[in-house]
């Protein structure tokens, strides 16, 4: 208890000073998820909504194993990436490993199922009501996908918004690939896990506040930029 | 610049879902200009009919022919659903839909909305979401986003069926002025009074078929099957 009370005053000390290798390292922790997230994005929603529109055979194979991605485990994907971005690896020539961007390669593949899943059922809602309409509008495939997208877009807000917040809380596959290297890999989660092995549990506790503190400011942000709530009947 | 798409003639089609025929085997023409009524009893396959002729059925058997390819006649018919589809967007922004697909620029697809919007009298409500009209305004709206392309035929599919005697005049008061204007319209209804003041064309289907029907006046004043008479003086079916 006496832990978590200091670890709120060294939060807040933390926060009023500007703490410069504090706001280092959110800011970097910032880059890493949003960059992450807007990819994932880019690739998952049209891929949800391609799903959700398209009749082929292994549709449902598909389906299903992009929900089983949803669990991937991000040790193993840090490992994997690892070994790809590795000097002896296939994309070592890269020279990306212990990078931010290797980071943000690693939260891409964790986080692209989950915003692609998510998507995928918003859209094929939406899409079993638009599907009547779309169609004798006699609207090509892209069309019927930009419409979708667009019409669905706060619910797809929502998808990447589950993409942000599994990406910004992850540790395991960062801190294999990018390495927690100070003033260049680090990042919150890294920082706490570091700040925890030394028995800083105060600072560790700080950094943890900051960062649901974040994550709450970010998701908040675009709540109130996209107006989420302002048609909502109740 | 697409001709005239008229006439439709439906050729011996069947509509047939798990093994069981909805409609058909039925044949039918459409053409010349004014107000074509399919009648019938619930589930006499109204609705599937006019599915069929737009395209939105699989013909298990014949063809619908119109007297240019099909594909360029997609453009130039349009269908307005019993529950209208409202898109998740303004009133303006949903009538203007159709021409954003044609490649209009918004501006100028958003104008020519408003001026549809206005024609069914839904001028004052262009920024309110779709969502939030009343019923009968959805299907003010729903009939405007149909015309805001200017088709050579329209299909309604029980265009009034949940509203009351307010908005249905005055829905059949836009759809006058749409007949007037040349469009060709194709509409189903259980209302027989709605079919007698609006009809210049009968079609009478009774479990899937086609068994009555013809020119109106004759057809009102003169059915030839029970069927189409005991509808038409509100009998109740067996």
């Amino acid at each position: 208890m006496n832990d978590i009370l200091t670890g709120m005053i060294e939060a807040v000390r933390l926060i009023l000073t500007l703490d410069p290798t504090l706001i280092e390292i959110s800011l970097r922790s910032l880059e890493v998820t949003v960059s992450a997230t807007l990819i994932a994005s880019a690739i998952g929603l049209p891929l949800g909504a391609w799903l959700a529109i398209n009749r082929f055979r292994a549709r449902r194979a598909v389906i299903a194993l992009l929900n089983a991605l949803m669990g991937l485990p991000p040790v193993v994907v840090g490992l994997l990436v690892y070994v790809m971005l590795s000097r002896s690896g296939p994309l070592g020539v890269l020279g990306l490993l212990f990078t931010t961007k290797a980071m943000i390669i690693a939260q891409v593949i964790i986080i692209t199922p989950i915003i692609a899943s998510i998507s995928h059922q918003a859209i094929r809602e939406l899409w079993a009501a638009y599907h009547d309409l779309l169609i004798s509008l006699n609207t090509t495939r892209w069309q019927r996908i930009k419409a979708l997208l667009w019409d669905g877009r706060r619910a797809l807000l929502t998808a990447s918004l589950a993409g942000f917040g599994r990406a910004i809380g992850e540790v395991g596959a960062i801190m294999i690939v990018g390495g927690n290297i100070d003033n260049a890999t680090r990042v919150l989660t890294t920082a706490i896990a570091l700040e925890t092995g030394k028995g800083n549990f105060a600072l560790a506790l700080a950094l943890g506040f900051i960062l649901i503190a974040l994550a709450i400011a970010v998701n908040l942000a675009l709540h109130l930029l996209s107006k989420t709530e302002r048609n909502s009947l109740w | 610049m697409v001709g005239p798409i008229l006439p439709l003639r439906a050729e011996s089609i069947r509509v047939a879902r798990g093994g069981k025929t909805l409609l058909g085997p039925l044949s039918l023409e459409i053409a010349g200009e004014g107000v074509t009524i399919v009648l019938g009893p619930n589930g006499s396959g109204k609705t599937t009919l006019l599915r069929a002729l737009h395209g939105l059925e699989r013909l298990r058997e014949g063809a619908v022919r119109w007297a240019v390819p099909e594909p360029e006649t997609r453009s130039q018919q349009a269908f307005v659903f019993q529950a209208p589809i409202l898109m998740r967007r303004s009133v303006v922004d949903s009538i203007a839909y159709p021409l954003l697909l044609d490649g209009l620029r918004r501006g100028e697809a958003r104008a020519r909305a408003a001026d549809a919007a206005e024609a069914v009298g839904l001028g004052g409500r262009l920024a309110l979401q779709a969502t939030d009209l009343s019923g009968g305004e959805k299907q003010k709206l729903a009939i405007a986003r149909a015309l805001v392309r200017r088709p050579q035929i329209l299909f309604l599919d029980e265009p009034c069926a949940n509203l009351d005697g307010r908005a249905t005049r005055e829905i059949e008061a836009i759809l006058a002025t749409v007949r007037e204007q040349g469009t060709r319209i194709v509409m189903s209804t259980h209302n027989v009074g709605q079919a007698r003041r609006m009809a210049d064309e009968a079609v009478f289907l009774f479990d899937g078929r086609l068994i009555d029907g013809g020119k109106a006046s004759d057809f009102f004043d003169t059915p030839k099957t029970p069927e189409a008479r005991a509808h038409l003086q509100g009998d109740l079916f067996p």
